[in-house]
């Protein structure tokens, strides 16, 4: 039997799990108002200056319907796709790994980090290495990782956890950035204030000798082109051309699913990528290499394409269009969960809608830390809207809530409340009659409700609505009864 | 079994529904009939909100300009395929170095030198979005990255309105960098602030007649 489950999607392993329940670790989270604050100022700020660019192409939506259509058709001819890619690659002087899971990519960086016999790396800003936790196992190593991006610094320095997946630290505002800096930084101006660019100044001052000494620098992607082995990352400050350019060895590790077809796609997605992310009409800077150039750059290059998880879910036929994310963040800056709760309460690297669909759809949604994420959203359709290659956030969400109830009452085997309430609901809505007979018993409810006409405390999993609201006392009449006594009375 | 022969099987059960690939639409713009004068009025816009320095210029007044904006430079890195007379009114007091295959300027002495002066391959208006691809007169990547200021030749007829107006000038696999502007950080509460690791100063010549 073993034989026919080896080439099955296996489901992803590393920083991909929730680590309580979303609903608890929203609750504490909403209790730390300085975060919402730092919160609802950047996600507002952003939200406007990318409307505002967006607004301007007149042929956004048409971007978006290309965008959506080339990675739908990369996603059903991914194994062709890889193959080019490789292909390409290697013919360039490049190196290609495969990793089946986290644990897998992590040794195969070590190896070759080692092979060079330098015991530290500089990093540019890579949410795959965040997921498979690569930082913590290099230094588990000996090796130390030096995060060079700006938030992840701050991350870094203040022993946190990044909470947003394009600006890490948006939870902290620039008073609290300057406490970490004055605290961390082993040389640093005791006077500095905290004005953006003399912090930013700080940052340059404490990276700037690490840079120039590098022998390796460990780098995410945001694309791979198939039909010339081309790779590339959008960023901002100028570290990640650090990184890519000075080095003697680059290590790049990438998610299988971000290969791109052809070179001129990137077209397509340069124009979708930085006005949805930072909201401006282009980053700074954007770098591409094909592996290695003569006399330019680093002269030994590799690159690890990562399942983890990818393929499973890529088998979940509604589910799989959640690959197609481009990472840009413009789902999280337009929740209205996540402006509230931040990033931190959905535990997983990846947080908000994108967040509450990708990693269950990596670990497998039968797994239990990750079962209320699919929860975690009121459905409003905002980050849908937002999405430059239209993933259909909401209705993945539904789709997962029904396999998350499959998979527990496979578990409970007796039928739990909610199985009762559905069957109820099932008989009550099924039939004009049975709903009417329900109505009747309405004006009982007045019987639990207090002086004020409101019900303070539901029963059972019901409890859970009334823990933070009251429902309004039912009126002494239904709407049906009311309107059939109209009726007679004209 | 090989990781690559397992991911790849995996990937081949899991498509086992065999999606239907669908056609790319591809109806977004990818012409424009913009004429010269609006080009150069867009750009400048662009890279003016980015924070550079813009000056539209005719292509006589390259030394003039180039001495100008190297003015507190005390030195000056370029690609050895550059047109050395657009340096030909600097200064003594500017010390000139040569990148050149067989004669690569080192990380270190790159970091002592103060600007670097490249021309560029394709510029989109759009976006603001000046493309190097490693051309002799633009260089390695790291002579127009280490220098803290670089001072950037746009001729005219290489500026387009679209990015995929751009695509068919690029040989997409040599290095490449699009650069947007000096670099910039929005990691501060997500307000763009200009100068962090690469170069904090940006000087554009856009130059008519080139
Ligand atoms: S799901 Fe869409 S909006 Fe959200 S990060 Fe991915 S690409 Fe951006």
């Amino acid at each position: 039997m073993t034989q026919v489950f080896l080439g099955m999607p296996a489901g992803g392993q590393g920083n991909l799990f929730e680590t309580e329940p979303f609903p608890k670790a929203a609750h504490r989270e909403l209790g730390n108002t300085q975060m919402r604050k730092n919160l609802r100022h950047a996600t507002h700020t952003i939200r406007d200056k990318r409307l505002n660019v967006v607004g301007e192409l007149p042929d956004w939506e048409e971007l978006r319907d290309a965008g959506s259509a080339i990675k739908n058709l990369t996603m059903a001819n991914l194994e062709e796709r890889l193959e080019e890619f490789e292909k390409n690659f290697t013919a360039r002087g490049g190196v290609v790994h495969w990793a089946r899971d986290a644990a897998e990519a992590n040794k195969i960086v070590t190896e070759l980090v080692k092979a060079t016999g330098s015991n530290e790396v500089v990093k540019v800003k890579s949410m795959a290495t965040q997921e498979i936790g690569l930082n913590e196992h290099l230094e588990t190593e000996g090796i130390e990782a030096f995060e060079t991006d700006l938030a992840e610094l701050i991350v870094q320095l203040g022993n946190d956890k990044p909470s947003h997946i394009l600006v890490p630290a948006i939870h902290k505002n620039r008073t609290e950035v300057r406490d970490i800096f004055l605290k961390e930084m082993p040389v640093v101006d005791p006077n500095l204030t905290d004005e953006p660019a003399k912090l930013a100044e700080a940052a340059r001052k404490h990276l700037r000798k690490k840079f120039l000494a590098a022998k390796v620098a460990i780098s995410g992607a945001n694309f791979a082109l198939a039909d010339t082995g081309t790779l590339g990352v959008v960023e901002s400050e100028g570290n990640g051309r650090m990184c890519l350019t000075l080095p003697e060895t680059l290590i790049t590790v990438m998610g299988i699913e971000k290969v791109l077809p052809h070179w001129e796609d990137i077209e397509v997605f340069m124009q979708l990528l930085p006005r949805s992310s930072t909201g401006e009409r282009m980053n700074p800077y954007t770098s591409l290499w094909t592996g290695v150039s003569e006399d330019d750059g680093p002269q030994n290059v590799h690159i690890v394409l990562l399942d983890n998880g990818r393929t499973r879910a890529l088998a979940d036929r509604f589910g799989r269009t959640a690959l197609n994310c481009i990472r840009c963040s413009a789902c999280m800056n337009v929740c209205p969960v996540y402006e509230r709760t931040g990033g931190h309460a959905y535990g997983s690297t990846y947080p908000g809608p994108i967040g509450a669909i990708l990693s269950p759809l990596l670990t497998g949604i039968e797994v239990e830390e990750n079962g209320s994420l699919p929860y975690a959203s009121s459905l409003c359709g905002a980050c849908y809207d937002a999405c430059p290659v239209k993933i259909n956030i909401p209705e993945i969400l539904v789709h997962l809530r029904g396999d998350d109830v499959d998979a527990n009452r496979d578990k409970h085997k007796i039928p739990t409340q909610m199985d009762l309430l559905m069957k109820g609901g099932s008989w009550a809505l099924g039939k004009g009659k049975n709903i009417g007979l329900l109505e009747k018993a309405l004006p009982l409810g007045r019987l639990v409700s207090g002086k004020d006409k409101k019900i303070k405390k539901l029963p059972g999993i019901a409890a859970g609505w009334t823990a933070s609201r009251d429902i309004p006392a039912p009126p002494s009449k239904s709407f049906r009864d009311w309107w059939s006594d109209e009726k007679e009375s004209k | 079994m090989s990781a690559k022969d397992e991911i790849l099987g995996r990937i081949r059960s899991a498509l086992a529904d065999a999606p239907v690939a669908p056609e790319v639409p591809r109806e977004y713009r990818k012409t424009s009939d913009m004429g010269e004068a609006e080009l150069i009025e867009l750009l400048v816009d662009r890279l003016v909100d980015y924070k550079a320095g813009v000056d539209v210029i005719d292509a006589a007044q390259i030394p003039e300009f180039v001495a100008a904006k190297l003015a507190g430079a005390s030195s000056v890195v370029y690609p050895h395929g550059l047109d050395t007379s657009w340096l030909s009114a600097l200064g003594e007091s500017v010390e000139q170095r040569v990148d050149a295959p067989g004669a690569r300027l080192g990380i270190a002495e790159l970091d002592e030198t103060s600007a670097v002066v490249t021309s560029s391959a394709v510029s989109v208006a759009e976006s603001g979005t000046i493309i190097l691809d490693g051309e002799p007169n633009q260089g390695r990547r790291a002579i127009s990255l280490v220098p803290d200021q670089h001072v950037c030749i746009v001729p005219v007829s290489s500026i387009v309105r679209l990015l995929p107006e751009a695509m068919p000038r690029l040989t997409i696999t040599r290095p490449q960098t699009w650069i947007s502007g000096p670099s910039a950080t929005s990691d501060i509460e997500l307000e763009r602030v200009e100068g962090v690791h690469g170069p904090r100063t940006l000087d554009v010549l856009m130059v008519r007649g080139l």
